[in-house]
């Protein structure tokens, strides 16, 4: 297929579940063509439906392993997928080395399963910019559930929890004790603890730990209280895994919790909250860089910055002031 | 100074061949010259490669040879990619094989094979030059 192919012709083919069109829309829109918005704007009518599960964690716990099992599970269901990984951009040379989908090599092979790997592109939250867009175009698909994996996340890469209904953390024996638990960040947004690797010595109090810090939470009458489930994700025998059905149940719950509940609109309700808000910064940056660009200015306030003659904030004020306070084209 | 558009390179082994050191070092050096490399591992089948090149709308597809069956796979992974319409994906090959086995190689439709010894420079020169727009 020529690459110079009509996004409204590869629209109509991804309504129709083509995924080489999805593809080519998804690069379309990570690489913010001149035609992502409007991309976007014919398929949003198409999506939203989809049953969306973060995974998110440290480096090396076992999200991609994890994310392996769940999609085996759900396409016992009968369910088709999408999964969208994400690994971190060098800061340096802007590369990336995407090796989650090792992991889920079973599924290659499997026509209900599309998978796509993401750089974070300098993104910071634990995604990249575009994984919502992503997301969607996957829903537009016909996907009926979307598994999304977050680079390897420390305290506070959270992101997901505004994209996914049902977010899991995964950890493993011996990350911290009780006070790493108590933190604010990561182990707030867990709906689902996994403890992953849970033939490791200091499983038990690893899992008390946890428990014990839930418990002093200050949840109310009818709030979901997250679930801890220790699972086995890597095994030499397949009767060794453990714990992946008691999880896909604890989603299930999770699911039916928010939608007896109001929560489901709510969960709506953030995701789109947060993406007004990403786009909105995104455009009024670009707006204002397109303004600065070529003109060499910006080196200058930094020079002038850096020789004691301004500070950032004045200098911001100042191109706020000219360029949006009085709708110049100039800077 | 990024360059706007990113190459995505899919890299990748195929059948009964265990050895990816290479293909990870040149994953690797890629990845420092600023493209995406998808890593896909070993004991991978044509439809398989092809079907993750199709799914991440790789630029360049990537396979690394040492079980000396580059002549068995060379044409089941070129006519999966001709019948996905993937005629726009670069396809490159690396690793260790004879040096008369090129001429072969690149008629059943490998754009470019290059040996173990080959420098960095060359193949990332080759891919920035020949890569679709």
């Amino acid at each position: 297929m020529a690459r110079s192919k009509q996004s409204g012709e590869l629209i109509e083919r991804l309504f129709a579940g083509d995924r080489l069109a999805a593809a080519r829309l998804i690069t379309l829109v990570e690489n913010e063509t001149d035609k992502h918005h409007e991309i976007m704007r014919q398929i949003y009518p198409r999506t939203g439906q989809a049953l969306i599960v973060g995974i998110t964690g440290s480096g090396g716990v076992g999200k991609s392993s994890l994310t392996n099992h769940l999609i085996k599970k759900f396409r016992d269901q009968g369910k088709t997928v999408g999964v969208v990984v994400v690994d971190p951009s060098s800061p340096f040379s802007g590369g990336a080395f995407l090796g989650d989908r090792i992991r889920l090599q079973r599924h290659t092979q499997d026509d209900g399963v599309y998978i796509r790997s993401l750089a974070s592109r300098g993104y910071l939250g634990g995604l990249s910019r575009a994984t919502n867009d992503v997301i969607r175009i996957m829903e537009a698909m016909g996907r009926e559930v979307i598994i999304v994996e977050t680079l390897g996340a420390g305290q506070d890469e959270i992101d997901v929890i505004h994209i996914a209904q049902t977010c899991l953390l995964v950890m493993t024996p011996g990350m911290g004790d009780d006070i790493q638990a108590m933190k604010a960040g990561i182990m707030e947004i867990a709906d689902i603890i996994v403890i992953n690797k849970a033939d490791l010595d200091g499983t038990d109090i690893c899992i008390r730990h946890i428990e014990a810090i839930l418990s002093i939470g200050s949840f109310k009458e009818g709030d979901w209280v997250p679930k801890v489930i220790p699972t086995i994700s890597v095994a030499s025998k397949s009767e060794n895994l453990r714990g992946i059905d008691e999880l896909m149940d604890a989603i299930a719950e999770h699911q039916n919790y928010l939608r007896v509940t109001e929560a489901f609109e709510k969960v709506k309700f953030e995701r789109i909250e947060q993406e007004l808000g990403l786009i909105f910064k995104d455009e009024l940056q670009k707006l204002v860089f397109k303004g600065l660009k070529g003109t060499g200015k910006k080196k200058k306030y930094i020079e002038n910055i850096m020789s004691g003659n301004g500070d950032p904030y004045s200098v911001v004020d100042e191109i706020l002031r000219t360029y949006i306070l009085q709708g110049s084209d100039e800077i | 100074m990024v360059p706007p558009k990113k190459i995505k390179v899919l890299i990748t082994k195929v059948g009964l061949d265990g050895h990816d050191r290479g293909a990870k070092v040149v994953s690797s050096l890629l990845r420092e010259a600023g493209m995406e490399v998808i890593y896909l591992g070993m004991y991978q089948s044509p439809e398989g490669i092809v079907k993750a090149a199709i799914d991440e709308d790789v630029d360049v597809l990537g396979i690394s040879f040492l079980s000396g069956e580059h002549l068995v796979f060379t044409p089941k992974i070129v006519s999966e990619m001709q019948k996905n319409q993937l005629d726009d994906v670069l396809l490159i090959a690396g690793g260790t094989f004879p040096a008369e086995d090129i001429p072969t190689m690149e008629k059943m439709g490998i754009d470019k094979v290059f040996r173990a010894g080959t420098l960095t420079d060359t193949i990332i020169q080759f891919i920035q030059a020949n890569v679709r727009g």
